[in-house]
């Protein structure tokens, strides 16, 4: 139990920084209230949810089968505009992805305990996105069966992939970010999965979880294990951080076209990543801790940090749009600055505006403390920025493609309904897993919950 | 409350996540193998024919030459598969009642063709021309094995691309004297490497690998 030589330090530093779990909860009552999620029935509003998910996942379903017995001449992509919404879905998805590895790796490392109450969800949300984006490079392919031609794996053909394209380090950076990213979610889901097998209440479900949970009895041994490989898990995926985002940018930044061919990309890439990534777990947390009265653990304090890494990685994102502006100037070459003088006042003028409203003007609203701390206000800036990181990748794809070198191969580029119907389809395959995931997993780590209650942390400092 | 898994589930643990391992390995093994199979890649095939001919006769026994039949070998990218007329040169006077010939003879009166079994096809993605091959030394022998053995033609390899690449990566390997080219069981006279070098200078031997070399 807590030590009264502590209270005061203890008050001292509440007053100083808002709890990040709310008032007279103890360890019983955190594992009770995060399990009962899961044990408890399920509620009306998952059913209609879940329900509109899975349509949208029908829709996907739908895009795939014409576009696998079609080909991908039912896309709009045409031969300035190669990539088209495949290239922009795939990173606006990977982008998303990054926060959660941010959150569960870099804060882990840093001991941001903050993090503790929305690593899972963001974990999740991961490996989600990453499904999603890397449907994309497979349904491109128009021959996804043949995937295996980008694997270095032994062949009748005696070759190896193009290691000189940026397009196989894709496949690598990809697969690795998928297969850390999964481990490290799995490792951290183990303690919790045990306690929803003592929980759960018919055999069955207890038996699933048990068989996932791995014969996880918590001793000593078993926390000592975990502590390890969470810990070099989380050191595996630091640099994923980095590496996965730099990686994507290559695609562009190692091609000539004017508009991709600048060395800003990997940064500016990542800062993007981080950036949608923020909103993206934003969008979700929003209305997950209100539907199931979460707030006492994602509390004020969390929506407010997470404003303020929004805001940050916003800023650095702006600072690549004016180096881009700078640059075409500064260089003095006359293909870059036609670049940006098409890319402003050319035919797609209205989607550069729109990403500068969302991505510059809209996170501006974020230096407030009042908009960080207003659920709503960080709600509607959060979907500015989901909205305006895709905007960002359609204005990179597009616009440096459709007017390149040579005016004989000027073209126009628009989604066509399958272009948009696979789109909005991934977002239902996305919100079927979040949905699947919040009914059947812990959505928040019980056991790092537990981990830093007051009384925790007293018990570790009296020792 | 009872225990949720007995004793041995530790073991069949263990046992899965092992096993899996060499499950994999094995299930690697299999598609390898099935990929190199004559089901794969009909090597060694024989197919039915309308006329049961043998090469093995006509070139080894009676001592014709290749060109004969094949006549666009050396100018085309097709050998040649020849017209009846060819057959018919010979056989209006020899075996010319033989109901085995039967066919022949009705697709000379009728003027139409015989409808062969191709042996040896390659994938419309692929281009292929005989004709360069022949005047870089490449002997018939090389990719249709001895044809002067063979009774009925079979695929004498497996037309894999790791095939084509094996030789296009060093085509000293194989390379031999124009001269030698028609020849069945040729064995070179003089020290192989030595002659090859000279060869692929002499015939300007550079095949190269890019896709587009075959793939136009």
């Amino acid at each position: 139990m807590a030590d009264p030589r502590h209270e005061p330090s203890t008050a001292a530093r509440a007053a100083l920084r808002p709890p990040i779990v709310g008032p007279g909860h103890t360890p019983t009552s955190v594992t009770d209230k995060i399990a009962a999620v899961v044990t408890a029935g399920t509620p009306r509003w998952w059913f209609l949810g879940a329900g509109g998910a899975f349509s949208l996942l029908g829709i996907f379903a739908i895009s795939v089968f014409w576009l696998f017995a079609k080909g991908p001449g039912i896309w709009g992509i045409n031969n300035p505009v190669a990539w088209g919404f495949a290239i922009i879905n795939f990173v606006w998805w990977i982008g998303i992805g990054h926060a959660g590895t941010l959150i569960s790796a870099i804060l882990l490392l840093l001991k941001q305990d903050w993090r503790n109450s929305i690593n899972r969800f963001a974990e999740a949300m991961t490996i989600f996105a990453v499904a999603c984006a890397g449907m994309f490079p497979l349904l491109h392919m128009g021959r996804p069966w043949r995937f295996y031609y980008l694997l270095p794996i032994p062949n009748t053909f005696t070759l190896w992939p193009q290691f000189r394209s940026p397009l196989i380090w894709d496949v690598f950076a990809v697969t690795t970010y998928a297969l850390v990213s999964i481990l490290f979610w799995y490792v951290g889901l183990i303690p919790d999965l045990a306690t929803l097998r003592d929980r759960s209440k018919n055999r069955f479900a207890a038996s699933i979880y048990g068989l996932l949970a791995a014969g996880w009895r918590g001793s000593t041994r078993h926390w000592h294990q975990y502590e390890v490989a969470s810990m070099l898990l989380a050191g595996l995926a630091t640099p994923l951080v980095v590496s996965v985002h730099t990686v994507v940018s290559f695609d562009f930044a190692v091609g000539q076209v004017p508009g991709w061919h600048t060395t800003i990309f990997p940064p500016y890439f990542v800062a993007g990543a981080v950036f949608a990534g923020f909103a993206m777990v934003i969008t979700l947390t929003i209305p997950l801790r209100y539907l199931f009265g979460l707030q006492d653990f994602i509390t004020a304090r969390h929506m407010e940090n997470m404003g303020k890494v929004m805001l940050a990685t916003g800023l650095i994102v702006v600072y690549g749009y004016a180096i881009e502006l700078f640059i075409a100037w500064y260089s003095g070459n006359g293909f870059e600055q036609f670049m940006i003088h098409n890319r402003i006042t050319g035919p797609y003028r209205y989607s550069w505006f729109a990403l500068i409203l969302c991505n510059f003007v809209a996170v501006q609203f974020l230096w407030s403390s009042r908009v960080r701390k207003s659920v709503l206000g960080l709600f509607i800036v959060s979907m500015f920025v989901n909205v305006g990181m895709w905007l960002e990748r359609f204005v990179i794809v597009v616009t440096s493609l459709h007017r390149d070198f040579m005016p004989s191969s000027w073209g126009m580029y628009t989604g066509t309904i399958w272009d948009w119907a696979t789109y909005i389809g991934t977002i239902g395959l996305f919100l079927s897993l979040m949905f699947l995931f919040i009914r059947f997993l812990p959505m928040i780590s019980i056991f790092e919950m537990r981990m830093i209650l007051p009384e925790a942390k007293n018990a570790k400092k009296g020792a | 409350m009872a225990q949720l898994f007995h004793r041995s589930a530790n073991a069949v643990a263990r046992f899965t996540i092992f096993g899996g391992v060499f499950l994999l390995a094995g299930l690697g093994y299999v598609g390898w193998i099935f990929a190199h199979s004559s089901f794969m890649t009909g090597e060694n095939v024989y197919l039915k024919q309308p006329v049961p001919f043998s090469h093995d006769h006509h070139t080894a026994g009676l001592g014709i030459d290749c060109r004969y039949c094949h006549t666009s070998v050396e100018e085309s990218n097709f050998a040649g598969i020849p017209p009846v007329a060819t057959c018919m040169n010979c056989h209006n006077i020899m075996w010319k009642r033989e109901d085995m010939l039967a066919p022949i003879r009705e697709a000379y009166a009728g003027g139409d063709a015989i409808q062969w079994s191709r042996v040896n096809d390659m994938p419309d993605y692929v281009y292929f021309d005989h004709s360069i091959h022949v005047r870089k030394g490449m002997g018939c022998e090389v990719c249709h094995g001895r044809v002067d053995r063979q009774p009925l033609i079979r695929q004498a390899t497996s037309m894999q691309m790791a095939w084509c690449l094996d030789c296009h990566r060093d085509p000293g390997k194989y390379i031999r004297p124009r001269e030698e080219v028609f020849t069945m069981g040729y064995r070179p006279t003089e020290d192989s490497r030595s002659m090859a070098e000279r060869l692929l200078k002499e015939y300007d031997v550079n095949p190269g690998t890019d896709c587009g070399v075959c793939h136009r």
